[in-house]
């Protein structure tokens, strides 16, 4: 077996237990800035796992290259999507104030 | 190698399953909003994964194109939808 299909194996499975983690706390996290929490940060990181994987198994290729634009494509949108969610959600108080041990919004806009 | 695959295709999809019941569940939109995005990048991996397992170039631009799609469809629905009052309050539960 070819060590670079180790490596894709090892990565594409990293990637897949990511994803599932992350659709677990989707599912078991108690608020929405804990489920966008999830669904943001090991979503994000699997998915660039898996992109990894495909592209070291890709290599020969011209297509790689879409595989990498995809990886910059949701590097650069998750954290915009994330901000939005987590400021209406913040805004309409389906917050439990007592998961929050910082709260710098409520101390600036009294 | 073949296991691998049989694995992660496995793994994926308990993810997607998993991910829809939040999806039909959750109590107010955002939090559907949170399952969908949740779900297209599911989808992203299962075709990344498709793509590595069968060495097919011609599914990595659905790859692109799942990846801004997706961008889009989550910021119209976080900028124009109606707030839903009731579904607020069982959200902080």
């Amino acid at each position: 077996m070819n060590p670079l299909d180790v490596v894709t194996a090892v990565l594409v499975l990293t990637g897949s237990f990511l994803a599932l983690t992350a659709a677990i706390g989707v599912v078991r996290f108690p608020d929405t800035l804990t489920r966008m929490h999830a669904a943001t940060k090991p979503q994000v990181l699997g998915l660039l796992l898996v992109l990894g994987g495909a592209a070291i198994r890709l290599r020969d290729h011209v297509d790689v290259g879409m595989i990498i634009l995809t990886g910059l494509f949701t590097l650069i949108t998750a954290p915009v999507v994330a901000h939005r969610v987590g400021q209406l959600a913040y805004r309409e108080q389906s917050v439990s104030d007592n998961l929050l041990s910082i709260d710098e919004i409520r101390d600036e806009t009294p | 190698m073949t296991t691998v695959w049989l694995l992660a295709g496995t793994m994926l999809v308990a993810a997607a399953i998993v991910t829809m019941f939040r999806l039909l569940a959750g109590p107010s939109t955002l939090d559907r909003l949170v399952a969908t995005d949740t779900l297209v990048a599911v989808t992203t991996c299962g075709v990344g994964t498709w793509a590595a397992y069968s060495r097919d170039t011609t599914v990595t631009y659905s790859l692109a194109a799942l990846a801004l799609i997706s961008f889009v469809g989550s910021v119209s629905i976080a900028r124009f939808r109606v707030p839903d009052l009731d579904g607020a309050q069982d959200g902080a539960s």
